[in-house]
């Protein structure tokens, strides 16, 4: 029921006072007062020394850390979505052995912490001394360095995550799709690749932007095994300095800037695999569209939903 | 009397304890217009599916153009074709589906040039021309660059048709190409097969335009419930029905 005015002369205006919406405005001035007392308690703190952060948000070590802490997200995150495509594939084969590696896989990857990966991987030398053969190994501890023990701990670990949801976009796309392919006499690699996996995207994509924002906060971790990343390089500093809170700002300060850009970043691939890859409707009328009441603005995404004319029982769906 | 193009031999096909086709005998000859009418349920789908090896068949013998459908026979034993060979064995049947399965991410051109590129592996030119050609001959040359999406539903069934002529089949199956579609649709698509009947190609049409399958059918079977009821000349089997489910189901339909 809309709490519509009783009907009077049209004539006459409606003279109402509008709803005054107190708690609301109470609560703001609390967290308002609340926020100033912090920051002149941040910024006349005696015990913090604002230019040591200056000092450092810019500084040679710190920005190798940045460098680390970006460059491992990014690889984690390629060697993830290899993985989770390949272990999706995997999961949904005929193929009992396939299967089972995939769902072995993605069962131990996802059921032990990151921390305890990135630290095994870490101290693979004590359990293999030397990898390879006979003549053609390596030392384990030269190979496996700092930074190698942490791609391998985040990317095996985030390839058990993307598997699950390249699986999802995989099933979300309609079986009539792949029929159609058999049909035509396709093989089963080539209709996985042209045809669902394309589809699939839309489904895959979006959730993409959301692990590379838990990614960038999850390579803190790799300074447990002293990979030199953000974290690392602000504690090393510390380490000498003792100015501990200051340099733990430095650090805070870059994630958050990281984790920004990525948050702009999912937005817009949101935005845009929201509703069909190609040819949709330009955004302000999709806004238009969605603020006539009665339409919700749901992510649930159909194929083939790239619309202007609509069949009955259109394409795929 | 030409060529058998298919041949089923006590075919029975069941979905867990439910038997679906309980025993197919047909015979479809090259170049002709054979047409499927059935109540709903009857198997008419499923029986295609086997055709294709879209499923396959618990029982029986199935045949096309003198090929074992998902076997190889040596010696008097039969032996399962693997993955790939059935997939090669499909290249040669198109499929018109109910409700189009147009690949949605591509346009009408590239879902007609996809195939022919990716199995047969010819030369993108070559198929280009060949899939403007056929576009043409289902009267949507000038829709070539256009989604399935922007397409009605009687333009993408008409690529649908022009997807599966791509690969030069030499057996079209139809399954209820035009039951999705509104009343003012149907015609379009009807014509492009009334064509490619015309054509010569030789046809399975799981229909229930009765009209078509009088004027364009040469053989006419009735399905129910997993078996063939009753076979014919359409108009023969259409206008003077012998079989007492024939004459309920098309006392309902006509
Ligand atoms: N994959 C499947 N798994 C289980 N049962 C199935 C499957 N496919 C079909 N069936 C069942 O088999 C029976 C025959 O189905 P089929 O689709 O062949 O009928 P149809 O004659 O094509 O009907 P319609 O006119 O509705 O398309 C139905 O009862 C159906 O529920
Ligand atoms: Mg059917």
């Amino acid at each position: 029921m809309s709490g519509l005015p009783a009907p009077t002369d049209a004539k006459t205006p409606i003279r109402a006072i509008p709803v005054r919406h107190w708690g609301q405005q109470v609560s703001g001035v609390i967290v308002l007062a609340a926020l100033v007392a912090f920051i002149y308690a941040v910024a006349t703190n005696e015990n913090l020394d604002w230019s040591i952060i200056a000092a450092n948000l810019f500084g040679p070590t710190i920005l190798s850390g940045l460098w680390v802490t970006i460059s491992l997200t990014v690889l984690s995150l390629i060697i993830g979505a290899a993985l989770g495509v390949t272990v999706a594939v995997m999961r949904l084969s005929p193929n009992r052995v396939l299967n089972s590696v995939a769902g072995g896989y993605i069962w131990a990857f996802r059921g032990t912490p990151v921390l305890v990966q990135l630290l095994l991987w870490f101290n693979l030398a004590l359990f293999f001394p030397r990898l390879g053969l006979g003549e053609f190994s390596l030392d384990t501890n030269t190979v496996i360095t700092a930074f190698v023990a942490a791609l391998l701990g985040l990317g095996l670990n985030e390839g058990a995550y993307m598997a699950e949801i390249v699986r999802g976009g995989i099933l979300s796309v309609d079986h009539g799709q792949s029929e159609a392919a058999m049909a035509l006499g396709m093989r089963r690699r080539s209709t996985m690749f042209k045809i669902v996996l394309p589809q699939a995207m839309r489904v895959i994509i979006p959730p993409m932007g959301n692990e590379l924002i838990t990614m960038l906060k999850m390579t803190s971790l790799v300074t447990v095994i002293a990979a030199p990343d953000l974290l690392n390089r602000a504690q090393v500093i510390s380490s000498r300095n003792f100015y501990i809170f200051e340099l733990l700002i430095v650090a805070s300060i870059w994630y958050l800037a990281l984790t920004t850009i990525s948050t702009l970043i999912q937005m817009r691939l949101e935005k845009r695999f929201a509703r069909g890859v190609a040819g949709v409707a330009p955004r302000r009328r999709r806004i238009l569209l969605n603020l006539k009441p009665g339409r919700v603005t749901s992510p649930v995404i159909t194929p083939g939903d790239r619309p202007v004319v609509y069949a009955k029982g259109g394409a795929g769906s | 009397m030409s060529a058998p193009m298919v041949t089923a031999e006590n075919v029975h096909k069941s979905f867990g304890h439910v038997e679906v086709l309980k025993g197919i005998d047909l015979e479809v000859r090259t170049g002709q217009v054979f047409c499927v009418l059935g109540p709903s349920g009857s198997g008419k789908s499923t029986l295609l599916r086997c055709i294709n090896h879209l499923e396959r068949i618990d029982a029986g013998r199935l045949s096309v153009d003198g090929q074992l459908v998902g076997y190889r026979e040596r010696s008097g034993k039969l032996y399962e074709l693997n993955e790939n060979e059935v997939a090669d064995q499909r290249r040669d049947i198109g499929m018109v589906f109910q409700r189009f399965n147009l690949f949605a991410h591509m346009t009408a051109l590239q879902n007609v040039m996809l195939a022919p590129m990716d199995v047969r592996r010819l030369p993108k030119a070559e198929v280009r021309e060949h899939a403007m050609q056929l576009l043409g001959r289902v009267g949507l040359a000038d829709q070539a660059q256009k989604y399935p999406s922007q397409l009605s539903g009687g333009q993408q069934q008409r690529v649908a048709i022009a997807r599966a002529l791509a690969m030069k089949p030499k057996l079209m199956l139809f399954d209820e190409p035009t039951s999705a579609l509104d009343p003012e649709l149907v015609g379009e698509v009807l014509d492009v097969m009334r064509d490619l009947a015309a054509s010569g190609m030789t046809m399975i049409v799981v229909t229930h335009e009765i009209a078509f399958a009088r004027e364009v059918g040469d053989h006419l079977v009735f399905m129910d419930s997993g078996v063939v009821v009753e076979q014919g000349a359409p108009r023969d089997v259409l206008s003077n029905p012998q079989h007492k489910r024939t004459q309920t189901f098309l006392s309902k339909v006509l």
